[in-house]
């Protein structure tokens, strides 16, 4: 009866000191983005801030777009098949558009956004801290929040939106070849249809939005968990995968939110 | 230049988890002298470093550089106290996607607003003290460790800075660097008047330039005064450790049960069992 008790006592114990972990992750994880995003960028910061746009944003483009081609194009495959056994498949453009626009080039470009530049973030400052590079330019006097953190949460925090929007352009694009060029559709009703139905504000803007909250959370989380893992070779591999998968999980998960509130009438 | 001493440690209690590393240290290190702490593996003397750098919060106690207690000052008041201090990294910790003039450039490209021609000179009269010149254009990843720890010397001293902290610079250096170095850290005290604090376990060396020891083990200081003091010392723990005796009181094995019973018994618990 003891051993029992006591047993469950320590997995009582164990799970109040998980909770506790957790929370000061979180507190962790807020000081860290308040230190580091918010300041005043110097002209050494803006030129280290545009190296990292080049690093985060210019090199994801290519698999951001081909994504997006690819993507663009199985929709109007697939909803061309649909529509065209009740003969909407004038209304091809707008369901690509609107699809492309509110849902999948957010999402997407954000989870592949994760993959490419979020796991190489955590990669590159967790290695930077298993090294002591971190410490060193701490002890020269030089805040590594600032020099290494800031530039990098920036260039995410840009890049990902204007990736987004490359995304959903080219996916109608890619949408236009394959119903347009390949099945058929008349090109006029394509773009027409796209035009009337989709709303700037509600759409394209609420799409953008959405890209914004996932730039900020996953290079948030990228940098963080850079920042904060355990100096080893497992440390390193461990964040880098976290990052992958806390980043996924939060972009779909917010990604519902979003939409209950942009367009679900909450 | 005032006589008050420039690092003054007072009471410091400092533990990681449920192991206590410092139970109490004292220290007072006195300004434009060497001054040595040394101990067996494992005693602490990094540790000592970075809450001297203030990277680490003790306990209980504080650490007063130049009249300034570090852990009780704003984030920016550290950093502008840390401009003027050096140290060297046990690893080097050279800036991986900098090359060896880049490196040694960091500190005077961000602190100061000299022109590039000035910048040059500099760096390469740093390197020179250091014997790499000729290796300006390599990157960390082509030096070997006692290279790197060379131009990470030389990053450290590019601003002059008031204190520098050595951390073990005489490891993985061959006969002839390290006969340099052991010159060059006196030579930078005596020239620039800074005061130096150097952590290591090579006796001979760090005897022949420190002004002033202290010795710690088991999270105290166990003994300090200058070399000469210190080398007549009765204590046997201090004797031990000064003439490298195997057997004495400080153990060379790190805490465990009798042997025979590891080997006989099953008091090991290994992650196979």
């Amino acid at each position: 009866m003891q051993s029992k008790f006591s047993s469950s006592s320590a997995r009582i114990t164990r799970l109040g000191r998980r909770g506790c972990d957790l929370i000061e992750a979180w507190g962790r994880a807020g000081v860290f983005l308040a230190q580091s995003a918010v300041s005043v960028p110097s002209r050494e910061g803006w030129r280290l801030w545009l190296h990292q746009m080049h690093f985060v944003g210019v090199l994801s483009l290519a698999i951001v777009l081909v994504s997006g081609l690819f993507i663009g194009m199985v929709l109007a495959l697939q909803g061309y098949t649909i529509l065209v056994d009740f003969g909407a498949e004038q209304a091809l453009g707008q369901m690509v558009a609107l699809s492309l626009l509110r849902e999948l080039a957010p999402v997407v470009a954000a989870l592949l956004f994760a993959g490419r530049a979020g796991s190489a973030l955590t990669a590159e400052i967790g290695l930077m801290k298993a090294t002591e590079q971190l410490t060193s330019m701490e002890m020269i006097g030089v805040d590594p929040l600032r020099r290494v953190v800031a530039p990098r949460l920036w260039a995410g925090f840009v890049s990902l939106p204007i990736l987004t929007i490359g995304f959903g352009v080219v996916g109608i694009w890619g949408g236009y070849l394959v119903g347009v060029e390949w099945l058929g559709v008349f090109e006029g009703s394509y773009w027409s249809n796209m035009q009337a139905n989709v709303n700037f504000i509600s759409d394209i803007g609420n799409g953008v939005i959405k890209s914004m909250v996932f730039a900020v959370v996953v290079t948030w989380i990228a940098v963080f968990q850079g920042y904060d893992l355990v100096p080893t070779s497992e440390g390193i591999s461990r964040a880098t995968t976290r990052t992958v998968v806390y980043s996924s999980l939060a972009v779909l998960g917010l990604d519902f939110v979003l939409t209950a509130v942009m367009f679900g009438g909450l | 230049m005032t006589d008050a001493p420039f690092i003054e440690i007072e009471e410091l209690y400092f533990s990681r988890g449920d192991y206590e590393i410092f139970r109490g240290v004292n220290m007072t290190i006195p300004r434009g002298k060497v001054t040595a702490i040394m101990g067996p593996s494992g005693s602490g003397k990094t540790t000592l470093l970075k809450l001297i750098g203030g990277q680490l919060t003790p306990d209980r106690g504080r650490v007063l550089i130049d009249g300034q207690d570090v852990h009780r000052l704003s984030r920016k008041a550290l950093f502008s106290l840390r401009k003027r201090m050096g140290m060297l990294f046990q690893s080097g910790a050279l800036f991986s996607d900098l090359d060896v003039f880049e490196n040694v450039a960091f500190p005077l490209r961000v602190h100061t607003d000299l022109p590039d021609t000035m910048v040059r000179d500099l760096v390469l009269l740093k390197l020179q003290a250091v014997g790499l010149r000729g290796a300006y254009r390599l990157t960390p990843a082509e030096l070997s460790g006692g290279m790197a720890r060379r131009v990470a010397l030389a990053r450290a001293v590019a601003l002059d800075p008031e204190l520098i902290l050595y951390d073990e610079p005489f490891v993985g250096q061959d006969p002839i660097s390290m006969g340099v170095l052991v010159q060059l850290i006196k030579r930078l005290n005596q020239a620039l008047q800074l005061t130096s604090v150097v952590v290591s376990h090579d006796i001979k060396e760090t005897l022949s330039i420190a002004d002033y020891l202290y010795l710690i083990s088991d999270g105290q200081v166990i003994a300090h005064g200058t070399p000469q003091t210190l080398d007549t010392n009765q204590d046997p723990r201090v004797s031990q450790f000064i003439h490298g005796e195997p057997d004495g009181p400080v153990p060379f094995h790190y805490p465990a049960d009798a042997f025979y019973r590891d080997i006989l018994g099953d008091t090991m618990t290994t992650k196979a069992g």
